[in-house]
C-alpha cells in the first residue's frame, strides 16, 4: 500500500496561501489572547482552590452553585467534567478565598457545604461516619473505637483486623466503584457481618466523594509561571543551537521561527477555546517543540542532501523536491503519532485533557509549519540575499557528520 | 554473515530477558494477579496514581537570623555590662532586616572599649560599622546569614522527617525544592486525611522558659499601661493560656524576658505522663547536662521568683521558683488531652523547628481518582499501540510485522528501564509511554520509507535495505536528540507528574534507538539471508 507515490507538488508556490493560513491562526490566537478570553491559567499557574468531586446520582449544578453562594463563596465555579455518567464535578475558587495563612480553609468550606446542603445527610447522620468520604486511617480508628467484634481495646489482634477490613472496604469503594457506594446494601459481603452492621447503624453514606483537591498559594504559582516560560525559551534556545551545530544557522533560525509558530497557535487554540493551561499542558507544548523540530529536520536533512547532489539546481526546485519526497513519511509518522494522542484525548481520562489536547492541536500544526512555515524561509532568506547582491547560494551546510 | 546474525539475535534476546526481569522481577506465578502484584513490586508508581498528599513548605529562615541576632544582642548586653559600661542601648533598628544591630547611647569615656570588644568577639559574623556619636552598626556578614539559613532549612528538612516517620508513613520524601528559596517538598504517599498529620508537620513547637518582670494584666493596654507606655527592648509582651498561673485563671498578659534562660534546643526528652495528685496527662521533659546546670544556677539564684514556660509564643505556665531545679518540668493544665499530650511530647523529642513553616501548595490525590487514571492510561495505550500497529501492518505488510516487533521490544525495554531505575511513573508519565509508541514508529517509517525509494530507484532488496538504514540514521539521531532536549529541559524545571513524563519519553526513545536501528535491522538481515539474491522483500 502506500498513499504518495511520486507526488510533484509546487509547495512554494502556494506560500501565499500558507502565509495568510498561518497568519490568520495566529492572529485569531494573539486577539482571543489580548483582547478576548486572555490566557486561561490553571489553578498550578493561577493560584487558588479546586476541588473535584463524585456524586452518586447526576449532580444538580444549579443546587450547588446556590449553596456554596449561601455559605459565602460567591465567586465558586462549579463544572462538570468527564463523561456524562460519571457525576463528576470540578468546584474552583479564585485566590482571594485561597490565603496562605490558612490554606485550605477553602476545601474544608466547600466540603462542609456540600456535606449540609447537597447530600442526603439530614440531623439523623449527626455524629455517624460518613462512609464515601473516610480515609483509611480514620477508618481504622473508628472500628478500633466501636470494635463490632469485641477484640478488646489496644489489642494486636483488633488493630491487624481491622485494618483488613477498612483495606477490604476502601478496595471496593475505591478501586471496584470509583469513590463511592449507591446503598449500604452493596457492602454486604465485603467485610465481616458484625462490621457490616456497625456501618449499617453508625455510617451513611452522604452521596458524594472528594476525589482530591489541589490548593495552591500565591507564591507558588507565580514561580511556576516564570518557570513555565523559561523552560519554552530555554527548549527553543537549545534546539536554535543543536541545528545551528548540524546545519546552518539559517536552517536553526527557520526551524525555530517555524516552532515558535507552532507554539504561538497551540496557546493560541487554548485561549480561543477557553481551555485552562496546567503544568502538564507546558510539557505537552515543550514535547511539542522537540516533535514539531523532528519533521522539520527530516526535510531540512533531505534539503542538504539533495543540495549537494545538484547544485546547478535552483533552490526552489531543490527545496519543493525534497519536501515531495519526504511527504510520505511526513503524513504517515504524524498520522501515526497523531492516532496515539488522539487514543489519549479520547480514552486518557479528564487529568489529561488538556495535556492531549496541546498534542492534538501541536501535532497538526507541526506538521504543517515544517512544510509550510521553515522550508519558505530558507527560501526567503536566500531570494532576499540575492536582491542585497550578496552570494545566492545556501549554504549547502557543513558536511554531515555521519 | 550467519555467525554475526546469531550472536546479534543473542544480544537481542538477552536484552528481552533482562527487562523481562526488569519488569516483573521473579514473581510468585504465572496468574494474573501474580503478575500484577511483581509489576508493581518493581514499577514505583507516582502519587497521582496511587493517591497521596503532595505539600510544598516555605521555612521562614529569616526568623532563624533573627533569633540568631538576638542572642548575640543578649551576649554584647552581657559583655557590656561585664566591662562595667552603662547607658548603652543594643537594639535592632528594623524588623524587616533581622541581620542589622545597632549600639546606641555609649558614654564617651568607654568608645574605645567598647570598639575593643566589638572587634575581637563579634567581627567574624558581623561588618562592624561605625557612625557618629558613638554609635555602631552591626550588619551579618552575607556568607553568615546564608549560612544560618541553610541551617535552619537543613534542620526544619530534619525534624519534619522525624515528626512524618512517627505516623508510619510509608517511603515519604522529604526534601528542598526550588533551590535557593528555603521551600520544601514532602510527599505522603496514601495520605488523603491531612488535618492532624499538617498540625503535626507545622507546629514549631518551641518550648522556652523564661524569666517572668511583670504581669499578669488582662489585656495588652493595660500591661503596656503598667510598664509605662513603652516596653523595655529586652522584654515582651506574651499572653497566656488559660489555667496557666492557677486552675481557673482566664488568658492573662505578661511581660517577660525576651532571652530564654533555655530554649527549644536544650530539651533532650520528652514523655507523654500523668499527674502524680490529679491523674490528667501532662508532658514531663528533661534538659540537656549543659541547659540544666545553666538552669540550676538560675533557679539558686532567683528562689521567690516567677518564671514562666512558654510554648510557640504563649505561656503555659507560670510559676515561683522554690528551690533549685535542675533538669526536668512538665507542663500540664490548660486541657491537655491523651492525644495532645502524645502529639506535643513527640513534637519535643523531635526538636523544635528552627523557624516557623508556611503552606504553599497542596495536591490531594485520593485513592479512587489514582485508580481510574490508572486505568484510563491503560486503556488509552492499549489502543494507541494496537492502532499504530494494525496500521503498520496493512501499509507495510511483511516489514510491518518487523515494525511491530521492535515496537513491542520498545515497550517491554522502556517498563524494563522504570523497573531498574527505581523512576516513578506518573501519569504524564503513561502519556510519556504512548507517545513513545507514536514517536518510535516514526523511525520505522524514515527508515522503510528509504527502502522503498532505494527500491523504486532499482536497487537489489539487500542494498535497498542497506542504503535505507545508512541514509536514515542520521535523521534519527536528529530527530532523537531534539526531543531529549526538551524531555531534559522538562526534568530540569518540571515537577513530581512531569519529571515522570520527561524519564519516561527519554527512556523510551533511548530503547527506540536500540530497536529501530538495530533490532529492526537484525530481523531484516535474518529475512535476507533465507532468500535468494534478488527475490523481493515484503514492505
Amino acid at each position: 500500500m502506500e498513499f504518495f507515490h511520486d507526488v510533484k507538488i509546487d509547495w512554494l508556490g502556494k506560500k501565499w496561501y500558507f502565509l495568510g493560513f498561518s497568519l490568520i491562526f495566529s492572529v485569531a490566537g494573539l486577539i482571543s489572547l489580548f483582547f478576548w478570553h486572555g490566557l486561561p491559567l490553571d489553578v498550578d499557574f493561577r493560584g487558588g482552590t479546586v476541588v473535584r468531586v463524585k456524586f452518586a446520582e447526576k449532580p444538580n449544578v444549579d443546587h450547588i452553585r446556590s449553596a456554596a453562594d449561601k455559605a459565602g463563596l460567591h465567586d465558586a465555579r462549579i463544572t462538570q467534567y468527564g463523561a456524562e455518567g460519571n457525576n463528576e464535578v470540578m468546584v474552583t475558587l479564585s485566590l482571594q478565598e485561597t490565603s496562605e495563612a490558612a490554606l485550605d480553609q477553602g476545601r474544608a468550606n466547600i466540603v462542609r457545604t456540600l456535606d449540609q446542603n447537597y447530600s442526603s445527610t439530614g440531623p439523623q447522620n449527626q455524629g455517624k461516619l460518613d462512609l464515601d468520604n473516610v480515609s483509611r486511617s480514620a477508618l481504622v480508628s473508628w472500628l478500633e473505637q466501636k470494635d463490632p467484634e469485641h477484640l478488646g481495646a489496644d489489642s494486636n489482634a483488633a488493630e491487624t483486623r481491622y485494618q483488613q477490613q477498612a483495606d477490604a472496604f476502601l478496595h471496593f469503594r475505591d478501586d471496584v466503584h470509583s469513590g463511592i457506594v449507591n446503598s449500604v446494601d452493596q457492602i454486604r459481603g465485603i467485610v465481616d457481618p458484625a462490621v457490616f452492621s456497625a456501618f449499617q447503624q453508625d455510617g451513611y453514606l452522604s452521596g458524594f466523594h472528594v476525589q482530591g483537591a489541589e490548593i495552591v498559594g500565591a507564591q507558588v504559582g507565580k514561580q511556576l509561571q516564570k518557570q513555565a516560560i523559561l523552560a519554552t525559551l530555554y527548549s527553543l534556545a537549545g534546539m536554535l543551537v543543536y541545528l545551528w551545530f548540524r546545519f546552518e544557522l539559517i536552517y536553526g533560525v527557520a526551524a525555530v521561527v517555524a516552532c515558535f509558530h507552532d507554539t504561538l497557535i497551540t496557546v493560541g487554540a487554548f485561549s480561543l477555546t477557553k481551555q485552562e493551561i496546567s503544568l502538564t499542558v507546558i510539557a505537552a507544548i515543550l514535547t511539542l517543540v522537540g516533535y514539531s523540530m523532528n519533521d522539520t529536520i527530516v526535510v531540512f536533512d533531505r534539503i542538504r542532501e539533495n543540495l549537494r547532489l545538484s547544485r546547478r539546481e535552483p533552490l526552489d526546485v531543490v527545496v519543493n523536491r525534497s519536501i515531495n519526497q519526504t511527504l510520505s513519511r511526513t503524513v504517515l509518522t504524524s498520522g501515526l503519532t497523531f492516532l496515539t494522542v488522539l487514543s489519549l484525548y479520547v480514552f486518557g481520562g479528564e487529568v489529561l485533557h488538556g495535556f492531549s489536547f496541546a498534542l492534538v492541536i501541536g501535532i497538526l500544526i507541526g506538521t504543517y509549519s515544517s512544510i509550510a512555515v521553515a522550508s519558505p524561509m530558507l527560501v526567503a532568506y536566500q531570494d532576499w540575499r540575492v536582491r542585497r547582491g550578496k552570494a545566492a547560494a545556501l549554504p549547502a551546510a557543513r558536511k554531515a557528520r555521519v | 554473515m550467519q555467525k554475526n546474525l546469531k550472536t546479534k539475535t543473542i544480544i537481542i534476546l538477552a536484552f528481552l530477558v533482562v527487562s523481562i526481569y526488569g519488569i516483573f522481577g521473579i514473581p510468585h506465578g504465572v496468574s494474573g494477579t501474580a503478575l500484577k502484584d511483581a509489576l508493581l513490586q518493581r514499577i514505583n508508581l507516582g502519587l497521582d496514581l496511587k493517591g497521596g498528599t503532595h505539600l510544598i513548605l516555605q521555612v521562614m529562615v529569616d526568623e532563624a537570623v533573627s533569633t540568631a541576632s538576638d542572642s548575640d544582642m543578649g551576649g554584647i548586653q552581657a559583655d557590656l555590662q561585664q566591662n562595667g559600661i552603662n547607658g548603652a542601648t543594643v537594639s535592632k533598628p528594623d524588623p524587616n532586616r533581622p541581620e542589622v544591630i545597632q549600639i546606641t547611647g555609649v558614654p564617651a569615656d568607654h568608645v574605645s572599649d567598647v570598639s575593643g570588644i566589638l572587634n575581637s568577639r563579634y567581627s567574624t559574623n558581623y561588618d562592624i560599622t561605625p557612625g557618629v556619636n558613638n554609635t555602631w552598626t552591626l550588619t551579618m556578614k552575607p556568607t553568615a546569614v546564608t549560612q544560618l539559613k541553610q541551617n535552619a532549612l537543613d534542620k526544619a528538612i530534619d525534624v519534619i522527617r522525624q515528626r512524618v516517620d512517627s505516623f508510619g508513613v510509608k517511603e515519604p520524601a522529604i526534601e528542598p525544592y526550588q533551590l535557593g528559596s528555603y521551600q520544601i517538598l514532602v510527599e505522603l504517599p496514601g495520605i488523603d486525611d491531612l488535618g492532624r498529620i499538617k498540625d503535626v508537620i507545622q507546629s514549631t513547637a518551641r518550648l522556652e522558659t523564661h524569666e517572668v518582670m511583670g504581669g499578669p494584666w488582662p489585656d495588652k493596654q493595660t500591661a503596656l499601661q503598667s510598664i509605662g507606655g513603652t516596653l523595655p527592648p529586652d522584654a515582651e509582651l506574651l499572653q497566656s493560656m488559660p489555667g496557666a498561673s492557677s486552675p481557673d485563671s482566664t488568658a492573662e498578659w505578661y511581660e517577660l524576658k525576651k532571652i530564654p534562660i533555655w530554649g527549644g534546643t536544650d530539651i533532650r526528652d520528652a514523655q507523654p505522663g500523668h499527674n502524680p495528685n490529679t491523674n490528667e496527662p501532662e508532658v514531663d521533659f528533661y534538659l540537656t547536662s549543659a541547659a540544666g546546670n545553666k538552669f540550676g544556677q538560675f533557679t539558686a539564684a532567683n528562689i521567690g521568683k516567677q518564671m514562666a514556660i512558654v510554648l510557640d509564643n504563649r505561656v503555659r505556665e507560670v510559676a515561683v521558683i522554690k528551690g533549685t531545679i535542675r533538669d526536668q518540668g512538665n507542663i500540664a493544665g490548660g486541657g491537655i488531652t491523651e492525644q495532645y499530650a502524645k502529639d506535643l511530647s513527640m513534637l519535643l523529642r523531635t526538636g523544635a523547628l528552627p523557624a516557623s513553616i508556611h503552606f504553599l501548595q497542596e495536591t490531594t490525590v485520593g485513592p479512587s481518582l489514582g485508580a481510574d487514571s490508572i486505568h484510563q492510561g491503560v486503556v488509552a495505550s492499549i489502543a494507541g499501540m494496537l492502532a499504530v500497529m494494525a496500521f503498520m501492518l496493512i501499509y507495510y505488510k511483511g516489514a510491518g510485522v518487523n515494525a511491530d516487533l521492535a515496537l513491542f521490544l520498545n515497550l517491554v525495554i522502556l517498563l524494563g528501564f522504570m523497573g531498574y531505575s527505581g523512576a516513578t511513573l506518573t501519569l504524564p508519565g503513561i502519556a510519556g509511554v504512548i507517545l513513545t509508541i507514536g514517536m518510535g514508529v516514526d523511525s520505522n517509517v524514515l527508515i522503510f520509507e528509504r527502502i522503498r525509494e532505494e527500491l523504486r530507484a532499482g536497487k537489489s532488496p539487500a542494498a535497498a535495505v542497506d542504503q535505507g538504514f545508512a541514509h536514515a540514521i542520521t535523521t534519527i539521531i536528529d530527530t532523537h536528540v531534539t526531543t531529549i532536549v526538551s524531555a531534559a529541559i522538562l526534568f530540569v524545571f518540571g515537577t513530581g507528574p512531569v519529571k515522570g513524563f520527561a524519564v519516561t519519553l527519554t527512556f523510551g526513545l533511548i530503547a527506540n534507538f536500540f530497536t529501530a536501528v538495530f533490532v529492526s535491522r537484525v530481523i531484516f538481515d535474518a529475512l535476507l539471508s533465507k532468500k535468494l539474491h534478488g527475490e523481493p522483500i515484503s514492505i
